[in-house]
């Protein structure tokens, strides 16, 4: 943009050879406006960058020193790496947070969108529903978590009560059993997160444009084919935002088991964010921990950047 | 023939209204059950089958949690800590939004793709670096440390960014040539019409201040310094076999938020739709 003024002003004889300063007026208000610029972005900046950037930086430095409660960081190279191939905590960790994610994404998705689109049928109420629907997700983790605890309770929880009513025989031991645990804790988190992204597909279901429904219905289409073929596409950026927050959510699950479960009974919900917060702030083994960490790290970064790429060749 | 279509679409109707009511018993049942339980005799919470409605009503319950729990402490922090954080992170989000949205600048792009980036990586996988930094400033077992933690999240700025690139830029442009400096476009034009996008970021903030379990559970370790879900899920693990009164306190850790969420509903919901849309 400044170089055609620049030459203007030379063809124009304003700018005579070997004397600039005609330009440095504009060039001070170019740094002047950076400078402002600046002004504004730094206090969130500043406190961004220290708090987020400089630890995500460190945790790599971190994870190949063997730091611990007994002596200060001490470089060990890929020793902690190493490590976490033989180790069975970790393998059962990184299982349980794929069987989690597993899981929790699809149905979470499915969930939130039947629930979009049923809100979105304008039906008398509907506003009242998606209060409702959404303040699982709005209350806190503690209380929700210690309800569905008794809600769960395998002799006289309600839930096995219901159930009692259907089926013979043995029910299933939720958050007590080795089996059941994850579902429990699967079911739980889908209550609580379903109204979030049910919000965003409700925002996403007003920008699909009516007409387009309108001309499928003429030409014959039923209402899956118009949810298919219409619904659907249109609604392809919300999906793709959705499925990368459900994604790195889930891979992240962390305070819903602490709370609920403990990673327990046994190590049957144990889950990778669990293991991160064992191994570093109760057995104090912060290098091998930051280890865990930058694994945890590089599989949300990985699911992103494969989901952005998908999404990217889908569009083109 | 011509009936047969719409008696067809009314049963359809009725369908989803009866789907749209199960779905909605089926999401409130567990606040159902909380509210119920913390108005019982402890010894009433599990019986089968399960007595829907309390007998005699305890109301007890809503005084003991005070004496038993001490409730008052982490009310207190939770507010501080939630009002502290709130009021920084709605300064600084918006400040630094006018700069990414009504500005230019070398360098702001690359500066605005690293907020974005961080949205993909989860604080547990730094949550260690962090900590050391912060309890080698001193700042362990303070509040400090959860106002820090909480007050600079990308969050903030994005919303704001959203909402104020759908303000016309002939406006900041406009008293731009008028002589007002940019400090004064953002603090008296920007800011009076953001209001919306403002109130949405002060409701999430707070709300997701109180419920935070993760900050304060690492970092608060003396009672004086506990939160409400610190406290909470102490007091479960003490008084484990108080059904009821276990109840009782989740209720009321749940009631302020309930409160605010009920009145703030609309621009909580608008919040999350801005940042949802464009992703």
């Amino acid at each position: 943009m400044a170089t055609p003024v620049a030459d203007d002003r030379r063809t124009l004889g304003l700018v005579q050879p070997g004397r600039p300063p005609v330009r440095a007026p504009r060039t001070s208000l170019k740094v002047r406006n950076a400078l402002v610029g600046w002004t504004f972005i730094l206090p969130n900046f500043a406190g961004f960058a220290v708090l987020t950037l400089v630890p995500v930086v460190t945790l790599f430095y971190i994870s190949l020193t063997s730091w611990n409660i007994f002596g200060a960081a001490q470089w060990v190279g890929l020793d902690n790496f190493t490590r976490l191939v033989g180790d069975k905590s970790f393998h059962t960790a990184l299982g349980n947070t794929f069987y989690y994610a597993a899981l929790h994404i699809p149905i979470t998705i499915v969930v939130s969108l039947s629930l979009a689109l049923l809100l979105n049928q304008k039906l008398r109420g509907a506003a009242f529903f998606r209060t409702v629907a959404f303040f699982p997700y709005i209350t806190s983790i503690v209380a929700v978590a210690v309800v569905w605890n008794m809600l769960f309770s395998p002799e006289y929880g309600p839930i096995n009560q219901f159930l009692s009513l259907f089926v013979d025989g043995e029910m299933p031991g939720w958050t007590v059993s080795k089996d059941w645990a994850m579902p429990a804790v699967i079911i739980v988190g889908t209550w609580k997160d379903m109204g979030y992204y049910m919000l965003l597909f409700l925002a996403g279901l007003q920008t699909v444009p009516g007409e387009l429904h309108e001309a499928a219905r003429i030409d014959g289409a039923n209402a899956w084919q118009r949810f298919w073929n219409v619904t659907l596409p249109c609604l392809r950026p919300t999906m793709f935002f959705v499925t990368v927050m459900v994604t790195i959510q889930s891979f992240k699950v962390f305070d819903l088991i602490l709370v609920m479960t403990d990673g327990g009974p046994g190590q049957a919900t144990l889950v990778l964010s669990q293991y991160i917060y064992q191994k570093g702030f109760q057995q104090f083994e912060f290098g091998y921990a930051s280890a865990v960490a930058v694994v945890l790290f590089f599989i949300c970064i990985l699911v992103t950047v494969v989901q952005f790429l998908y999404n990217k060749r889908k569009e083109a | 023939m011509a009936a047969r279509p719409s008696a067809l679409r009314r049963s359809g109707r009725v369908l989803l209204y009866a789907v749209m009511i199960l779905a909605a018993a089926g999401i409130m049942l567990p606040f159902a059950w909380m509210v119920i339980s913390s108005l019982k005799q402890n010894n009433q919470v599990f019986t089968a089958p399960v007595e829907w409605i309390p007998d005699p009503v305890q109301w007890r319950n809503y005084l003991d949690i005070w004496v038993k729990a001490d409730m008052v402490t982490w009310v207190r922090n939770t507010l501080v800590l939630s009002v502290a954080v709130t009021l920084l992170q709605v300064l600084t989000g918006s400040f630094a939004a006018y700069g990414f949205a009504k500005m230019r600048f070398p360098g702001r792009d690359a500066l605005f793709l690293l907020y974005i980036g961080t949205i993909a990586v989860p604080w547990q996988s730094y949550m260690i670096p962090q900590f050391q930094m912060l309890s080698s400033w001193g700042l362990n077992n303070t509040l400090w440390a959860i106002m820090l933690l909480q007050a600079f999240g990308a969050f903030g700025v994005f919303l704001m960014k959203q909402y104020y690139e759908s303000i016309p830029d002939s406006l900041s442009e406009a008293a731009r040539i008028d002589g007002l400096s940019e400090y004064g476009i953002w603090w008296r034009i920007i800011m009076p019409l953001s209001v919306p996008a403002l109130a949405s970021l002060t409701i999430i903030t707070f709300v997701s201040t109180w419920n935070d379990y993760l900050g304060p559970l690492i970092y608060l370790r003396d009672r004086e310094l506990w939160t409400i879900q610190i406290g909470l899920q102490s007091f479960i693990g003490e008084y484990n076999a108080e059904h009821a009164l276990i109840m009782t306190g989740s209720v009321l850790s749940v009631l302020p938020i309930a409160l605010i969420f009920l009145l703030g509903q609309r621009y909580f919901v608008q919040g999350i739709a801005t940042t949802g849309v464009k992703g």
